[in-house]
């Protein structure tokens, strides 16, 4: 049975989707199969940031209403063979995504594949509740600043309590994934420090991504930026967070400082 | 001079009140009021109290006055009453109410029935009010409740039966209301009302302040009111006469 992973955040904006895209291609490469799912129904982007837009035939809501096979709906990344799109509908609207389909369709992936990732829409929603209610472990995308935090916080609390896993009484394994960090905007104490994301999220950390010319350099190419420069310094990274995301026990480094964060807040016990 | 008169307007506003279902016969059921009002103060007394009484499916509308009136001879006011059929109403009766939504139970006799309203936050009872509540029916006790888990934005913990602890922060965007004190072991963020249900003698305590309102018995401090070298401190708040006083703990 695969993992189902939601990444999440409330605030839209924040790179759900482009971490989504990223952290997918990324657990693939060990040929492991994963498939990522759009659930942004109604304004869909990860076709885009995976450069399959054009093969877009069938779609989520399609095989939620019967009129399509899941097989036919799944598109196989042309770079990566074990990597796998479910595209979200563009034309339909939301109202289509029905609590037993899409359990249906979660259920038919986990049997087939290692990792489920599910890419949430912003907004605390159906369309944000249903992505995460079948989820094994949720990555709660973050910027540090105010609105994104809050924003995550209540996330948080939703995932604690509207998940098939908070209402069986079992815990929900949390990630925070602080995403677009500006060292220099850091430098000038524009932006929230780490330790007091950490301190108010309190879960542990997954990984701290640069804000970085390269993201939009492949998401404009329609490539994961795990696949499309793997030595940059966001996708190193996205690889970082993906080796703890298996559980290895990996430091987490600020950028633009030297300091390990290890033991200190990766070490924290999981909320 | 005629000037237009200003409009009427209606405003809607919702509050606490507490609902009693009285039992046949009926001075047995005060009996047991009576007793349990000596027990614990006066607790509910001067509060709003709705009559859930629809449960009493033979009364006829002399015996119901004749309650209302045992009631409002011990002090309690009878707002209205919830569930009553047509012919036990009238203009010399509590109007009718419908559409209540239940808060929490309030029920000072049973402290090991606790409720936490809205989001369901993962809430745990001492095992000390157990063991104390274990000892014998003489003892008093308010309830209390332990929240062991961060209270995020959104949500609301809400515990009219007495003390709520927080072990761990309040986010900004939360907010804990507690018939009883409020005890943060952690960063408060969001609102706190303490001493929701009267009680003056409640107060707040936080291992950091950073909340944007606080309030006891209704009267509140909102973040601008709060003095600026208290925030990041840890402090208590309590109510002296009609203003919130705060010190800063340890
Ligand atoms: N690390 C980053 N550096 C620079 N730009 C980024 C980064 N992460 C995301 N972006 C950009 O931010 C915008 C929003 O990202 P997206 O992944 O679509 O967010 P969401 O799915 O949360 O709405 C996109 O234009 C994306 O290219
Ligand atoms: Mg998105």
């Amino acid at each position: 049975m695969g993992k189902v992973i939601v990444v999440t955040s409330g605030k839209g904006g924040v790179g759900k989707t482009t971490s989504s895209a990223a952290l997918g291609a990324a657990l693939a490469q060990n040929g492991e199969k994963v498939v990522v799912v759009d659930f942004d129904v109604g304004l869909r982007n990860l076709d885009l940031v995976m450069g399959a837009e054009r093969r877009v035939v069938y779609d989520l809501v399609n095989v939620i209403q019967g009129e399509a096979k899941l097989t036919q709906a799944l598109i196989r990344d042309k770079r990566v063979e074990t990597l796998y799109l479910l595209p979200a509908s563009q034309t339909r609207d939301k109202d289509n995504l029905t609590p037993e389909g899409v359990e249906k369709v979660i259920a038919s992936l986990k049997k087939a594949f290692d990792w489920v990732i599910c890419d949430s829409p912003a907004g605390i929603e159906r369309g944000a509740t249903l992505a995460m209610r079948h989820a094994d472990v949720a990555i709660v995308v973050t910027n540090p600043e105010v609105s994104s935090v809050r924003d995550s916080d209540r996330i948080i609390g939703l995932l604690d309590s509207k998940t098939v896993k908070a209402e069986n009484g079992e815990r929900m394994e949390k990630h925070l994934l602080l995403t677009r960090y500006d060292p220099t905007r850091a430098e000038r104490g524009d932006m929230l420090k780490v330790d007091d994301v950490l301190e108010i999220l309190s879960i542990p950390l997954l990984g701290i991504i640069p804000e970085s010319m390269d993201v939009l350099r492949a998401s404009n190419l329609g490539s994961p930026v795990t696949l499309a420069d793997e030595g940059s310094a966001p996708s190193r990274a996205y690889f970082d967070a993906v080796r703890r995301l298996r559980g290895e026990a990996l430091p987490v480094t600020v950028p633009g400082e030297r300091r390990g964060f290890f033991g200190k807040l990766f070490g924290r016990k999981a909320a | 001079m005629l000037t237009k008169p200003r409009p009427i307007r209606l405003k809607g506003r919702s509050f606490l009140a507490l609902s009693l279902a009285p039992e046949l016969p009926f001075e047995d059921w005060l009996a047991g009021l009576d007793d349990l009002a000596a027990r614990s103060a006066g607790f509910f007394l001067r509060r709003p109290v709705v009559l859930d009484v629809s449960s009493l499916v033979e009364i006829k509308k002399a015996d119901l006055r004749e309650l209302v009136n045992e009631l409002s001879q011990r002090n309690v006011r009878v707002m209205g009453l919830e569930g009553a059929r047509h012919s036990l109403l009238g203009p010399d009766m509590p109007p009718a109410m419908n559409d209540g939504r239940p808060a929490s139970d309030f029920d000072p006799a049973a402290e090991d029935e606790i409720a936490v309203a809205k989001e369901s936050v993962e809430a745990q009872e001492a095992p000390a009010v157990e063991t104390i509540a274990a000892a014998g029916p003489s003892i008093q006790v308010t309830g209390s409740l332990v929240v062991t888990e961060p209270v995020r934005s959104g949500q609301s913990v809400f515990f009219p039966e007495g003390d709520v602890t927080i072990v761990g922060s309040v986010a900004s965007g939360a907010e804990i209301v507690a018939g009883g004190s409020i005890h943060v072991y952690g960063t408060l963020r969001g609102r706190a009302l303490a001493g929701t249900t009267g009680n003056g003698t409640a107060r707040i305590f936080c291992r950091k302040l950073e909340a944007e309102m606080m309030a006891i018995d209704g009267f509140y401090l909102t973040a601008e009111d709060m003095e600026p070298d208290l925030r990041g401190r840890a402090v208590q708040v309590w109510l002296e006469g009609h203003a919130l006083k705060t010190g800063i703990l340890g």
